[in-house]
């Protein structure tokens, strides 16, 4: 059965009423065909109509829909071909982070992935998909091997963020995320990343630093997660909706400001609602970016991806006069 | 309705930089003594690591380091500064960048203001070029008075665009990082900054420029994960608490107690994280000769 969420609930409500009355017309054979179009026109409208006007924080619920697809879901709709690679050279294999390579459209790619379980067995041993330095450390061997052999470089976020426990801190869980970073924005192979669906603050950012960035719809990346928030403006975790609408981290949000490229659409209700719709869906949109950033050369591609960056942060130049604070603003 | 508690109806003006004479004992006034709250006449402070009570005086004179048993206290970007450079000879870069509110975010405009006026800057970071014992060295330093720190746009563009003078005019570069990491406020734009100079110094590494990153008290979240974690030379103050997730978060996390010790300097050296230890005043001979040792044309048998 899968989890429903309470905006849900009036669609699922209509939904059984359909399946009764169409039980009822069965067996008592009564044509009630009227009735159930009438009844499934309406599901259709409440369908657009909530979810097409989702808040963030129930976008934030989807994203993190024990259900949602993760990457192992889409690898059978995307690639043709993948084998996984596994381990840091260093210390372990980060179950939190996948790594391969992979044929996609028929063109070799190196893919990097955060990976959240399916249920608690599944989630503890991939640490609810909280990658410790040894998981990003691979994803740094695995991408310097792309660029090597000149690979195009995929990566698939979905973390609630980076491992934050003794042992992350022990193994220098900062530094192996700024080491991320930093290789990613040296890199001259094209480099696509993708929230498939929670982007946790730096964890996730790690392997965002992509020429281009997109966003399923439903997905959300964020400098921190909202209960965080609402924990530090409100001290309450219950506000974590508030906070939701304060951090602005909805695909649609990051577009306008400047840090998502494009925002893949989902079935209605989300990826796990038509886990193939949504992976068409995705296949078209990175092939587009593909196409696109195979055909610059590789300085380009390295130029333009640091140039992406550089132009991220809104600021004020010359404060001489005031500090950016109007009368106007503060009236607003 | 909250957010009107935090909104002024005044303007603030802020001269242009530098603002207030270099010197160590500039930095008193502003900055919050650990001990404030017992001794609230800003007259003495407390250690609060051997409890000995200290005038504020002698605390500035001695580059706030207890005279007792050299517990380093927080200091402010110029006092560091005043430590550190050639007298007269820094020359600061983008004083006029500052703040905007581009998500709205509650209480924001506020927490600027407050900032502003506790710590009598712009914002969390002071970057320009100045003579360290006669070498020339691009200088950055956090301000843990203006929100501890934390990175959104403007310190993550100012910290980038000394990088990037840096590069042109091919000087090394010492960042001193205090924060608590990327500033909430900004969101997703504040996360980027990690990105964009972690990128920056990427360019600085291929340009073969030295960069020393010194990790004070506190460093974590966004700029552990970033700048501050990218030196090739890595150097901390005693005791300094530095991390990527602090302790209060992993205890409601994973209700982990971290041990006695853990995330100090001293934990981040033994672990392998940091090359030095330095105290404060030892930094800027240290770094002089570290310095040195990068000089163009050093490697040519140029005595150090």
């Amino acid at each position: 059965m899968v989890q429903l969420f309470d905006f849900e609930k009036p669609i699922e409500q209509l939904v059984q009423k359909i399946s009764e009355l169409q039980k009822f017309s069965a067996d008592k054979e009564i044509d009630l065909s009227q009735e159930v179009a009438v009844l499934e026109k309406k599901v259709a409208f409440l369908k657009k109509e909530i979810y097409g006007n989702l808040e963030p924080w129930q976008k934030a619920q989807i994203a993190r829909h024990p259900e949602r697809p993760n990457f192992y879901d889409y690898i059978p709709f995307l690639f043709e071909d993948f084998i996984e690679l596994k381990g840091d050279r260093l210390f372990a294999d980060d179950r939190s982070i996948a790594g391969g390579i992979a044929l996609f459209h028929g063109i070799p790619v190196t893919v990097i992935a955060q990976v959240k379980g399916k249920g608690t067995k599944e989630n503890i041993k991939r640490n609810f998909g909280m990658p410790h330095p040894e998981g990003y450390h691979k994803a740094i061997r695995l991408m310097d091997q792309a660029e090597k052999f000149g690979r195009p470089i995929l990566t698939f976020i979905d973390t609630p963020g980076a491992a934050c426990d003794l042992a992350a801190e022990e193994r220098g869980q900062g530094e192996a995320i700024a080491r991320c970073l930093q290789a990613m924005s040296g890199y001259s192979v094209p480099v696509i990343s993708t929230i498939i669906g929670e982007g946790g603050s730096g964890g996730a950012l790690a392997l965002g630093v992509g020429n281009a960035v997109l966003m399923l719809e439903n997905s959300f990346y964020s400098v921190i997660a909202p209960e965080s928030c609402a924990s530090i403006l409100w001290k309450d975790t219950t506000k974590a909706k508030e906070a939701a609408a304060a951090l602005k981290f909805t695909a649609q949000d990051l577009q306008r400001l400047g840090v998502a490229d494009e925002i893949v659409r989902e079935p209605l209700g989300g990826a796990h609602k038509d886990l193939r719709q949504t992976a068409d869906e995705l296949s078209q949109v990175i092939s587009k970016y593909l196409v696109r950033l195979r055909s610059e050369k590789p300085e380009v591609l390295k130029e333009k991806r640091y140039q992406k960056l550089r132009a991220i942060g809104v600021y004020q130049e010359n404060s001489k006069k005031t500090l950016g604070i109007s009368e106007k603003d503060l009236t607003k | 309705m909250f957010k009107d508690i935090f909104r002024k109806k005044k303007y603030v003006t802020i001269q242009s930089a530098p603002m207030q004479k270099l010197g160590p004992s500039d930095a008193s006034p502003k900055e919050p003594t650990t001990s404030k709250k017992e001794l609230p006449d800003g007259l003495w402070a407390k250690c609060p690591k051997c409890g000995e009570v200290l005038f504020n005086k002698n605390l500035e004179e001695n580059a706030r380091v207890c005279t007792k048993c050299e517990h380093h206290f927080r200091i402010s970007a110029r006092g560091r500064l005043a430590l550190l450079a050639d007298e007269n000879s820094f020359e600061e870069w983008d004083a006029e960048l500052v703040s905007l509110d581009p998500l709205e975010f509650p209480g924001y405009q506020g927490k600027l203001m407050e900032a502003m006026e506790k710590s009598g800057t712009t914002e969390a970071v002071l970057t320009g070029q100045a003579l360290l014992d006669g070498i020339p060295v691009v200088l950055v330093f956090n301000e843990a008075d203006f929100m501890m720190g934390s990175m959104g746009s403007v310190v993550g563009e100012k910290i980038t665009r000394a990088i990037e003078k840096a590069i042109d005019l091919r000087l090394p570069v010492v960042i001193f990082s205090t924060s608590g990491g990327a500033r909430m406020q900004e969101g997703i734009l504040s996360l980027y900054q990690m990105a964009k100079t972690s990128a920056a110094l990427g360019r600085l590494a291929e340009n073969h420029l030295l960069y020393i990153s010194v990790l004070t008290d506190p460093t974590f979240g966004g700029v552990t994960a970033s700048y501050a974690s990218l030196g090739d030379i890595a150097i901390a103050e005693p005791n300094a608490l530095i991390g990527f997730t602090g302790p209060r978060v992993i205890k409601q996390t994973m209700r982990q107690e971290l041990p006695a010790g853990a995330q100090t300097a001293e934990f981040n050296q033994e672990h392998g994280l940091i090359d030095l230890i330095v105290g404060r005043a030892q930094m800027r001979s240290v770094l002089a000769r570290l310095l040195r040792y990068h000089q163009e044309g050093a490697q040519y048998g140029a005595t150090v």
